[in-house]
């Protein structure tokens, strides 16, 4: 049941640099962000309150939330602010470029907002 | 009276006039220059070259000094003889000058290295105003520059150059740069800067030949390699002058030579400066011509002592965000605590000899300079912990570093300025904030890096000590605002990441990103690199975000008053998209709630409408009441100014968010008191009021002018508008901006300034106009194919199915 499979999403060009962009894949909303040449996807809500992540501001490899600026981390999911609780990480996915193209993994048949409770990380970053 | 003659009109000669007239009038002073100017602080030259200083900054003594202190100047005449039998100089215009005292201060020149061609047309020298005025003129975009030389002033002249668009390279004769005052390490952490900064460093290239028929094309080194340039600066080092002490027959060896009297082998003829050498040494920096003017000043006015024993050696590169300082004798000292942060592109060296500081290189961070010079001036002993001989440890009482500096501790290295003397400028003349400070006794009016020591011994001494309130924007580029605001003007940076990358942390955050976008917005009247990723979310398509990420639309509506037209597009709107709320704003306008970032620009098409900006730190409104149209008690018509007013002003962005308003008379129906600026009609006029608020804070706005004339008012609102674009701290509210500054210097530097100063601010005022556009244009004209439209994976249809044997990895 944890089958997941690579999906082309769009050129490269489509992703400005240190922006994020959503799209739709099967039935969750991911977000991408362009850190330079590299592609980092995850999901596209807050843990906070679902704010849209691909409209946030990029700083270094984390993106600050547009609702009420929590940060959260683009490789791990992590929320790094506010500190000192346990909040859900974000699901990330992996991502590649094949010949110009960002290509991501997603899971098959895992709907949205189901979370695998074995496999929840909770963060406890203390980052000013 | 004695006729005292001074040779060079530089800052060695003029620091020891100065004191030589605190002792009384007891010379009839003449001095020759042979550069065409007054006395300039020629340390600043690259500030100068770089653009942060204009020449009239850097004068030391203006010509009413020269006149009111009964000196003879004679500007542009070079000696070219002493005759020191009958007691006379002559100079390259002829005449001849009979002294009773010789004063030669005649400092030093750039060394020319011997290499081939360096008469072409293109190669200068860095060393006076006219080198830097002549490098200004060609300095350019499309210019590429060769500086040879890796010392201070070749690294300085480099920054300079580049500020100004050349492509600049460095080149160096030895493996490291500043290896004067830099070990290899040090050296290394410097040309990462540098290099950083965009300036290419060549390290062990010996220049053979400067090539071209008349202009410079090129440079040759040793190896046969060549480099294209078309300008190149020599800034190899310096020579002291020496010609005048050999034609007055004293004893010259590298420099003229000097006893601890600064006396010369003749009895009536002196030397100071870097023209002059003492025990053995030729100094090349500004602290010592001070400590050498005083003694020299005592010894002329008949006095035996103090004397002059030797300076410690400290040298301050000064290129912004290329902290380094190194000082005393590091190499050659047994013990050493080194510190490291390649991250952060700092380093530290602290040299020990018999248990007292040799020595110091700080890049990176230079804050703790002046520990390190108080160890060097005291020999303290450095018995104590060993880390803390890197970083002071933190200390409970904040005046505990200051209070454990002696009165006698120099603080202002360039202009030679102490602890004693700034207490007793405190106590004696009331000084309580840092320009008085400044004014009062010159500290940190030289290179500034002294800048927070004399604000903390302020903080500590003065008992009504006012903070000149800095704010820094955030810790990625730790710079207070208006510094920050001059550093992007004077080095000519366009984009937030460019700021960032020389003078932060190279990343950024969603706080200062935003801030750093308006401040080059605004400095560049919208003639900056726009990088939307730099913008908040509203910035970047031009709408306000909502909690479920939807978007709200208020279109402009001038003054507050729109159409049967208008409204009934907004209801088509409304309708067409099913817009879950219509809702009439505050502001006398209409907000569509509710709406898709998809659907953005098709819903600006169909409004026909501008922006109103209501998703932006920029103009919001202009709320107006009916005024003399048809109110029948309105003196001015509100309407029509408060529609002109906010044609002049939309589409432009501010610190913070403005929101104004026009009314037909005091009873100030639409609340012109409580908004950012407002115009209240009177009988026969307007009052202009700015910096109220009705939020957050409420506040009644300050009177900014009373005129007579629609016209004026309007100007008035414009000038105070500008100003507080050009002035306020990022995301300071014209309330809290006002509030800081007072009303008083409000006016001042807005309605009562000159009329130079009122007319340069409408200028630049028009400059962003004219630049300005209206948002909305994007809905047609998207800076970025994915601004608004959504993103369909290419694999779309295939992933609801099972998987596609093509992506399947």
């Amino acid at each position: 049941m944890n089958e997941s499979r690579w999906v082309r999403v769009a050129r490269c060009e489509s992703f400005p640099l240190r922006e994020g962009r959503a799209v739709q894949v099967a039935d969750r909303e991911i977000a991408i962000f362009n850190l330079g040449g590299e592609f980092l996807a995850t999901d596209n809500q807050c843990p906070h309150k679902g704010g849209p992540l691909c409209d946030g501001i990029v700083t270094g490899r984390s993106v600050v939330c547009p609702l009420h600026t929590w940060k959260i981390n683009l490789e791990s999911g992590c929320v790094e602010r506010p500190g000192g609780i346990a909040a859900p990480a974000v699901q990330t996915y992996p991502s590649r470029v094949e010949d110009g193209i960002v290509v991501v993994c997603v899971p098959v048949g895992t709907p949205t907002g189901w979370v695998d409770s074995e496999k929840i990380q909770y963060c406890h970053i203390t980052q000013a | 009276m004695t006729r005292l003659v001074v040779v060079g009109n530089g800052m060695a000669g003029m620091a020891c006039v100065e004191q030589i007239i605190k002792h009384g009038p007891k010379f009839r002073i003449t001095v020759f220059g042979d550069e065409t100017h007054v006395n300039y602080n020629r340390v600043m030259l690259s500030s100068v070259l770089a653009g942060e200083k204009s020449a009239d900054d850097i004068v030391i003594h203006s010509r009413e000094w020269y006149a009111h202190n009964e000196i003879d100047l004679r500007v542009g005449v070079r000696i070219t003889g002493v005759d020191p039998i009958r007691k006379t100089v002559t100079g390259d215009d002829g005449r001849v000058t009979p002294y009773d005292k010789l004063l030669i201060a005649t400092g030093s020149s750039a060394w020319m290295p011997p290499i081939a061609g360096l008469d072409k047309d293109g190669v200068f020298a860095f060393r006076t105003l006219d080198d830097t005025r002549e490098l200004l003129k060609r300095a350019g975009p499309g210019t590429t520059a060769v500086v040879i030389g890796g010392g201070l002033l070749g690294l300085e002249a480099a920054r300079g150059l580049q500020v100004h668009g050349c492509q600049v390279t460095v080149v160096h004769l030895m493996a490291t740069l500043m290896e004067r005052q830099l070990d290899p390490p040090g050296g290394q952490y410097l040309v990462a800067k540098m290099e950083r900064l965009g300036i290419r460093v060549l390290l062990g290239r010996s220049t053979t030949s400067i090539l071209g028929k008349k202009r410079v094309e090129a440079v040759e080194f040793s190896d046969g390699e060549r480099l294209d340039a078309d300008l190149v600066v020599v800034a190899a080092g310096i020579r002291p002058n020496v010609e005048i002490g050999r034609k007055a027959g004293i004893e010259v060896k590298r420099g003229i030579v000097v006893n601890d009297y600064m006396e010369t082998s003749s009895p009536d003829v002196f030397a100071v400066g870097e023209c002059v050498e003492h025990r053995g040494i030729c100094y090349g920096l500004v602290a010592p011509l001070y400590e050498q003017g005083k003694v020299l000043a005592a010894t002329l006015t008949g006095h035996r002592g103090p004397t002059y024993t030797g300076t410690v050696q400290a040298a301050t590169l000064k290129i912004m965000g290329v902290d380094v300082f190194s000082a005393g004798d590091w190499a050659n000292a047994p013990d050493h605590v080194r510190f490291e942060d390649p991250g952060q592109g700092c380093y530290r060296r602290v040299a020990i000899k018999d248990g007292k500081l040799a020595g110091v290189i700080l890049v990176g961070d230079t804050s703790d300079s002046h520990r390190y010079m108080e160890w060097l001036r005291t020999g303290a002993d450095l018995a104590g912990p060993r880390r803390e001989l890197l970083f002071p440890p933190p200390s409970s009482d904040a005046g505990l570093d200051m209070a454990e500096m002696a009165d006698s501790a120099t603080v202002c290295g360039c202009v030679g300025v102490t602890k004693g003397a700034i207490i007793r400028a405190i106590h004696e003349q009331g000084v309580h904030t840092l320009s008085q400070l400044k004014e009062c006794t010159r500290a940190s009016t030289g290179c500034g890096t002294c800048a927070s020591l004399c604000q903390g011994l302020l903080r500590a001494v003065a008992p009504d000590f006012e903070d000149e309130k800095k704010t820094v924007i955030c810790a990625c580029v730790p710079f207070a605002e208006d510094r920050l605001r001059d550093i992007l003007k004077s080095q000519k940076l366009r984009s937030v990441h460019q700021v960032l990358e020389i003078y932060g942390n190279g990343i950024g955050c969603e706080v200062c990103k935003p801030a750093l976008s308006y401040m080059l917005d605004m400095l560049w009247c919208g003639n900056h690199d726009e990088d939307r990723s730099a913008r908040f979310i509203n910035d970047r398509v031009h709408a306000n975000i909502q909690k479920d990420g939807t978007f709200s639309v208020v279109p402009r509506i001038r003054g507050g008053v729109t159409s049967a037209d208008e409204l009934r597009r907004i209801a088509d709107v409304a309708d067409k998209y099913s817009v879950p709320m219509v809702k009439i704003t505050g502001s006398q306008r209409i907000d569509l709630l509710g709406i898709k970032k998809a659907d953005l620009p098709a819903v600006w098409a169909d409004l026909g409408m501008p922006s109103g900006q209501a998703y932006t730190k920029g103009v919001r409104m202009v709320k107006t009441c009916v005024g003399t149209e048809f109110c029948r008690f309105g003196t001015q018509d509100s309407t029509a100014a408060g529609i002109e007013l906010e044609r002049r002003f939309e589409q432009l962005y501010t610190p913070h968010k403005v929101k104004m308003a026009t009314v037909g008379c005091p009873r100030n129906c639409a609340e012109a008191t409580v908004k950012d600026i407002g115009l209240v009609g009177i009988e026969g006029g307007w009052q202009v009021v700015v910096g109220g608020a009705a939020g957050k804070s409420v506040r009644k706005a300050d009177l900014l002018v009373t005129v007579e004339q629609t016209e004026q008012a309007l100007e008035a609102a414009e000038l105070f508008f500008q100003y507080y674009r050009e002035n306020a701290n990022y995301l300071e509210r014209t309330y809290d901006f006002v509030e800081r500054l007072g009303i008083e210097k409000v006016r001042k530097e807005t309605v009562y300034a000159p009329e130079p100063v009122r007319q340069a601010l409408r200028d630049r005022f028009m400059k962003s106009k004219a630049r300005a556009r209206d948002a909305w244009l994007e809905g047609k004209d998207p800076m970025h194919p994915t601004q608004f439209a959504p993103l369909k994976p290419i694999d779309s249809r295939s992933v609801r199915l099972q998987a596609d044997p093509k992506v399947l990895a």
